[in-house]
Order: C-alpha cells, then sequence, then structure tokens
C-alpha cells in the first residue's frame, strides 16, 4: 500500500467519524483533536476504524503518535509488513 | 406524545413505522418524532396489535397527546406512548387532530375506508389507517387520503443527526433557567487520586480487542452509579412537591453535538451493567446522539446526569441540575500533582469530582457521602 493510499484511508475513517469535518484543509502537523474537535470516543473510533481497514491495531500507549495526520501515516507505513 | 426533555412541551411527528394490525412488542419503535434535540424514536411500553394511529405524519401535537392506539395482547387496549404522569408546562395552542382516547376507554373501531380512498391510498403510497377520515362517521375519504399526502409531501425531509441548534439553544435555556429558578442548589467538590483506576485500566485495555477497550469515562458512569446505591435519595426525579425515589439508576450522559448544543440520554441499569457491556452501550449511545437514532426512553428515563468536561480542560465543572432529576455529577480533567503517599511526595493524576445536587432533597452531608462513595468505587476499579 502507498503512503498516498494510507493516506487516503485515514481520511475516510476520519470522514466517517467526523461526517461535518473538512477534510480537504486538514493541517498534517497539527493534532486531529484540535482541528476536529474530536473527544476520547471518536479517536477510539478512529483506531477501531483503521485495524478494521489495515488490520493495525494501535496500543493506546501509542496513541500520541497517531495524533496528527502526517505521524499517523507514517506510524501506520511502520506498522505495515513490507 | 412522549415529554423528550423538561421543557418540551410539543413535537411533530414525522413517520409511522408500523400500522394497523402490526403486532409490536415492548420496546419497538412505532414512530419517529422531531424535536428540539432531532429526530428521536418512539418506543411502546406494552405488547399487543397496533389498533389505530391517530396522529397524522406532519402534525405537530402537544405533549401527552395519543398518537396510537394498540390492542393489548390481554386484549385490552392501551395509548401508545402513555400519557406522561406530569406535564412539566401548559402545552402550547397547538391543535391536537381528534380527541385523545385516555386509558381504559374502548377502543373505537378502526375508521372506515371507502375503496375508492384505499385505492387512491394505495396509488400515493398513504397507509389510510393513520388518516383521520371527515366523512359520514369518520370515514376516511378520498379527499382526506389526497390531503394527507400533500402534507407528507410538504413536509421539509427530515435528516438523522441534523438538529436545529438554535431551537434545542431555547429548549436547553428554558430548562435551565426553570433549574435555575425552581431548584436550590448547592454544590461540592471532592478531589480524587485516578492512580489505581487508570493503572487497571490500562491492564485491562492491554488485554482487550481494540474494537472492547473501555474508556476511562466509563469507569466514572459505573462508579456514580454504584455511589447511588449508598446515597440513593440523589437518584430520584421531583414530581410536583416531592422527590419520588427511582428504582432504577439510569445515567444520563452528556454528550455534545457536533453542530453545537448536547443531550444527556440515558445509560439504562448502569449500575448492573459489567464494564464491557456498558462500554458498548455508551458507544452505541453516543454514536446515535450524533447521528441520529436516539430512543424515547433515553431522553425520558435519565435519574441523574454525569457531565465531563475535562478533556476540553477546565478542571472543575459545577453543573446546573436538570429537571425533573436531583442531582448532577461533574468530572474535571485529570491532572498530574504532587500527592503524599505513605510519607512520600509522588505525582499522582487527580481529578475534581463535583455534585451539583437539590437540596429539597438531599443537603451536603449526603452530598458529601456521595462523592466518598464514587472515590471508594475508583479506589477499586476491578469491583466495578
Amino acid at each position: 500500500m502507498t503512503r498516498e493510499q494510507v493516506r487516503a484511508t485515514v481520511l475516510r475513517v476520519l470522514g466517517d467519524i467526523a461526517p461535518e469535518a473538512d477534510l480537504a484543509s486538514l493541517r498534517g502537523d497539527v493534532p486531529f483533536r484540535e482541528q476536529l474537535d474530536l473527544d476520547s470516543m471518536d479517536l477510539l473510533n478512529v483506531a477501531v476504524g483503521l485495524h478494521a481497514a489495515l488490520g493495525i491495531e494501535i496500543p493506546e500507549a501509542d496513541y500520541s503518535k497517531v495524533a496528527t495526520l502526517d505521524a499517523c501515516v507514517a506510524y501506520l507505513e511502520s506498522r505495515m509488513t513490507p | 406524545m412522549p415529554i423528550l426533555g423538561a421543557d418540551m412541551v410539543a413535537g411533530t411527528l414525522v413517520a409511522w413505522r408500523k400500522k394497523p394490525g402490526d403486532p409490536v412488542a415492548r420496546g419497538e419503535v412505532i414512530a419517529e418524532v422531531e424535536t428540539e434535540k432531532g429526530l428521536i424514536d418512539v418506543e411502546v411500553f406494552v405488547s399487543g396489535v397496533v389498533d389505530r394511529l391517530v396522529v397524522e405524519p406532519g402534525t405537530t401535537v402537544p405533549t401527552g397527546t395519543v398518537l396510537a392506539v394498540i390492542r393489548e395482547d390481554t386484549g385490552a387496549a392501551t395509548v401508545a406512548p402513555p400519557p406522561p404522569a406530569a406535564a412539566p408546562a401548559p402545552p402550547p395552542a397547538i391543535a391536537a387532530p381528534g380527541p385523545a382516547a385516555p386509558p381504559g376507554v374502548a377502543v373505537p373501531r378502526r375508521p372506515r375506508v371507502s375503496p375508492l380512498a384505499r385505492r387512491v391510498a394505495e396509488q400515493l403510497g398513504i397507509d389510510p389507517g393513520g388518516v383521520r377520515g371527515t366523512g359520514p362517521g369518520g370515514a376516511v375519504t378520498r379527499e382526506d387520503v389526497e390531503r394527507a399526502a400533500a402534507a407528507a409531501r410538504e413536509a421539509p425531509p427530515r435528516e438523522r443527526g441534523r438538529v436545529d441548534v438554535a431551537r434545542m439553544r431555547q429548549a436547553i435555556a428554558a430548562a435551565m433557567a426553570r433549574a435555575k429558578r425552581e431548584i436550590p442548589h448547592y454544590y461540592l467538590a471532592h478531589t480524587i487520586d485516578l492512580h489505581r483506576a487508570l493503572t487497571w485500566l490500562r491492564d485491562e485495555n492491554e488485554r482487550r480487542p481494540i474494537a472492547d477497550r473501555l474508556l476511562y469515562g466509563v469507569l466514572l458512569l459505573k462508579a456514580v452509579a454504584l455511589a447511588l446505591r449508598d446515597v440513593p435519595e440523589l437518584n430520584a426525579v421531583w414530581r410536583g412537591d416531592r422527590p419520588e425515589p427511582c428504582t432504577t439508576v439510569n445515567v444520563g450522559v452528556a454528550i455534545s453535538l457536533r453542530g453545537g448544543g448536547l443531550v444527556a440520554p440515558a445509560l439504562h441499569d448502569t449500575d448492573r451493567r459489567p464494564l464491557g457491556e456498558l462500554m458498548q452501550a455508551f458507544r452505541d449511545l453516543v454514536q446515535r446522539a450524533r447521528t441520529g437514532g436516539l430512543r424515547s426512553s433515553e431522553l425520558s428515563d435519565p435519574t441523574i446526569t454525569v457531565t465531563s468536561l475535562g478533556e476540553q480542560g477546565v478542571e472543575a465543572v459545577f453543573g446546573i441540575v436538570y429537571p425533573p432529576q436531583v442531582a448532577i455529577v461533574g468530572f474535571g480533567k485529570i491532572v498530574e500533582r504532587p500527592a503524599v503517599v505513605d510519607g512520600a511526595v509522588v505525582p499522582r493524576p487527580l481529578v475534581t469530582a463535583t455534585l451539583s445536587a437539590d437540596h429539597r432533597v438531599s443537603d451536603g452531608h449526603r452530598g458529601a457521602l456521595f462523592l466518598a462513595a464514587v472515590e471508594r468505587w475508583l479506589q477499586a476499579p476491578e469491583r466495578l
């Protein structure tokens, strides 16, 4: 899966959880929580959605590593089997 | 039309999910109603057969208006939903569609429908059983059906999850103003060490599949619910001039909506459900609150409310009691502060729990015992 495909998957999952969000203008370096007004329930649903889409289970201890779009894509890529 | 909020006085019947002759089971959704809280699924409270739909889609009626008549399994007739025990405020001047049948009266026979009206109804996709007849003996005529079809066409499309924020704001304003006017509040705050709870939660979540992970908030809900067993007078509603104890604990969870406003639907039997089940119900409730599909019982049944603004950064929240409830519990953000434990200064995650309560029902001493009980439960997370 390419980086762009991973990014598109993350955006799709975010769009499912925050359908009103303008994802086109989402900044890659600012936490989702700040830009999209996500709460802990939303972030859990993001983790569940990414697991369903990519088969990657994000441990709670790693939540800080997936707080922004750029960081999330990089993290997921690093967890993918080559 | 059920009362689905402290100051709800009317609602609009949007659509029927059942038609005359359909069997219904207790808890099943029979209709969709639009309120200031959005589109709500109205459940029935008895099992039986739908005898008659009284209100036509698109009609706004006061709370307490009979929406449908259900013939119970026993053969007795009842109205659905049941009329409220006490209306919170006089209803506005809204024309109710026909007389409402009080419980216990003989069920009116199904309205007669002329063959022509039935054929036209079929062509227009209208259930003639839900149309009020103006013909001889209340018979449904072709004109009645066409009028009902026109009303259904003119009704603006309802989108689930979309609420009128200005209208919701008005409803919140009315409820909160009434609460501040009528309820003599007292306020307490208590700092709780969450070290044990968060450590247990971290270990527990490592064992659980991702979809079954628990949120810290669900521990708070369960701790509050269990603490109510120690101070049951906080689990009550105020009716008329006295409190009525509630026999079940249904914690209302304050949920902010994305477009603004909030709702506080009930997690039924909060004290009796295991954490995993409670978490799934909590997730489902939040999702439905934000996307549409809350049920009438979830809005009418809360016996206490819990609100948490910790994720927004505030350290303490002192809520306003939501009538007819008599207490609201607040949680702020978790802050790491130095604490003395066994004679040593160590960093500890602390949260401020608050109680706003109705002084007509409880006093500060009992309120303090309640917050102490919440803390006690949070020190034993494995027992939640």
